[in-house]
């Protein structure tokens, strides 16, 4: 019924394939002249991005460049900002999300979130991943149990914390957490997960720990991640935009982008000249 | 170009080691943290002088009166000139009433008050609000008393005819609407310390702004919102002047609030402000009564110590 235990088996077949397939494949999200603004500061400036369905994308850039804006923006987590206004389109799945007829709460539901610094909630392990499938209207022990077991074993943590479902979760190491984020956001099955610095406040190993994640995650999601951790980028992502002051510079397959940049500023960003 | 280290001037570190020794920064740092310790001493030994006073005072109070009459007599007439009965319970009885009556009113009030203020309220709505609370947590008891008496007694009777003038209703009220800024400041003061990564985390699951708080917010802030709530209500066993001036002073042990009752604080006020010569046995019982009431006030706030700690949720 999960599609994370239904997917290994699948696995093997589908990645010969996958190469070739990459121009077929559908599209998540079309961002389409998206500009935003908070206040009277433009933070994006006329973004263009096709995401595509099944690819890590990694989005990179210094400081401020607006790529956590933009990853904001695509589960309007950016309107948590009062004074945030934005014109263009982003179309996700067909219907454009900027449209104030769509509702918020649905997308958030098809599009989960993992933030910069570990978040859970301060209930136990259990209920921090039963809380995305409760607040849907699942009530089922049963079930919940499942979802729990499975979405702790799809972010790798099941063996750490079987033993301790019902301890509080800020009693995990900073990784643990982040890997308990990322099982809550699995427990509601999404279509898209955004991660944002995922990595950014966990140690070396911990890091490892959710690169993998993703490489083995990416088999049923699609994962949308900004790092500004080149090299991470590099290791994990099909693809990666280059954002520089509010714009995509470049936007390519990744083993292109940092090979062979078509932008003397993209080359300049990798090769760390800046930034 | 300005330089640190000018060659013909005197370097910071030369200056440094030039004032070292001048002026009295040593036996400040030595002397400062005894004088603050004497000032927390003061204090400190003020308690502990208020609750010997206390417990001398009651002492000889029982050596009077049977302890076991005390506590479980169910008649309080220490005025019944040759057989006083004192039994505490019709004291006790008046002052559960109107905390209750205040808790229920101020609960819920609070509560919500708190939720609007921490979650929904603007920044802008924040701050006018909560100083307008504060300034009503700020209003002498006397006028609450006053306002219980006129303002509140006569609209409960224009509804309920049956009430008499002095009753458990109107202060209780009116004890609510007192301690009710408290519960709302210090619940919304725990609801906005959770941070705003946790909202953020649940918003992104999809969860409306109701599920948020309601089942995020509320129980991750709910040991500040229990705290909050044992210390209220301490104060409402405590208050005096509003059910001086509005409860009555008729003691009685049943469940009856639209009639006259007496508070232990009430009963405490009326015999110091009245003619007990020192001494006598009456005298003494404030002294019990007063020593009652300490004890349901410390458990209160050993009550909300223990809560805070035990619930305490790290974020």
């Amino acid at each position: 019924m999960l599609k994370i235990q239904v997917k290994d088996a699948e696995q093997n077949s589908t990645d010969n394939l996958k190469v070739l397939q990459t121009d077929k494949k559908k599209t998540v999200y079309q961002t389409r002249n998206l500009n935003l603004w908070y206040g009277e500061q433009q933070a994006l400036k006329d973004i263009n991005l096709d995401i595509i369905e099944n690819d890590v994308t990694a989005i990179i850039g210094p400081s401020g460049c607006g790529k956590s804006t933009y990853i904001k923006t695509l589960n309007r987590m950016v309107e948590l900002v009062p004074i945030v206004r934005t014109t263009g389109e982003i179309i996700y799945r067909e219907r454009n999300i900027l449209d104030k007829n769509y509702q918020v709460e649905e997308l958030r539901t098809k599009v989960g979130m993992v933030f910069q610094k570990p978040n859970p909630f301060p209930k136990s392990i259990y209920d921090n991943i039963a809380y995305g499938p409760r607040i849907h209207g699942i009530k089922n022990k049963k079930i919940l149990d499942e979802i729990v077991e499975n979405s702790l074993r799809g972010a790798a943590i099941w063996d750490d914390v079987k033993d301790r479902l019902h301890q509080n979760a800020y009693g995990l190491s900073g990784g643990q957490q982040q890997r308990i984020c990322i099982a809550r956001c699995l427990a509601i099955e999404p279509d898209v997960i955004l991660m944002d610095e995922p990595t950014s406040a966990l140690d070396p190993i911990s890091t490892l720990k959710v690169e993998e994640l993703v490489q083995e995650l990416k088999q049923n999601y699609s994962i949308i991640i900004v790092t500004h951790n080149m090299q991470q980028a590099a290791r994990i992502s099909d693809k990666t935009a280059f954002f520089l002051n509010g714009e995509v510079i470049e936007f390519d397959d990744t083993n292109k982008l940092f090979s062979t940049p078509s932008d003397r500023r993209t080359e300049d960003y990798i090769s760390g000249r800046f930034g | 170009m300005v330089s640190f280290k000018q060659q013909d001037s005197q370097s910071v570190q030369q200056l440094i080691e030039q004032a070292k020794g001048k002026g009295s920064k040593k036996l400040m740092e030595k002397i400062m943290p005894k004088i603050l310790f004497l000032t927390a001493l003061v204090s400190v030994l003020t308690t502990i002088g208020i609750v010997f006073t206390l417990i001398f005072e009651t002492f000889e109070f029982f050596t009077r009166v049977n302890i076991i009459d005390y506590l479980i007599g169910r008649e309080w007439l220490p005025f019944a000139g040759d057989s006083p009965a004192y039994g505490v319970l019709p004291l006790i009885a008046g002052t559960l009433k109107v905390t209750l009556i205040a808790a229920v009113v101020a609960v819920p009030l609070g509560i919500a008050a708190a939720i609007y203020l921490s979650e929904y309220a603007s920044d802008k709505i924040r701050r006018t609000i909560k100083p307008i609370l504060e300034v009503l947590a700020g209003v002498p008891t006397i006028v609450y008393g006053f306002f219980a008496l006129t303002f509140v007694t006569p609209i409960i009777q224009t509804v309920i005819p049956s009430v008499k003038i002095f009753n458990a209703i109107s202060p209780g009220i009116v004890i609510g609407i007192m301690i009710l800024p408290m519960i709302a400041s210090l619940s919304e003061d725990a609801m906005s310390s959770v941070p705003n990564s946790i909202r953020e985390g649940a918003l992104a699951l999809g969860s409306t702004k109701l599920e948020v708080t309601l089942k995020v917010i509320l129980p991750a802030a709910i040991s500040g919102i229990l705290s909050s709530i044992v210390l209220a209500v301490s104060r409402a066993i405590g208050e005096t002047m509003i059910v001086s001036l509005a409860g009555g002073s008729t003691p009685k042990f049943d469940m009856n609030i639209t009639d006259s009752i007496q508070t232990m604080t009430a009963y405490i006020v009326q015999v110091s402000s009245g003619d007990a010569g020192y001494g006598t046995t009456i005298y003494y019982s404030i002294y019990a009564v007063g020593f009652t009431l300490f004890i349901f006030t410390l458990l209160m706030n050993l009550l909300a110590h223990f809560i805070s700690k035990r619930f305490k949720e790290e974020y």
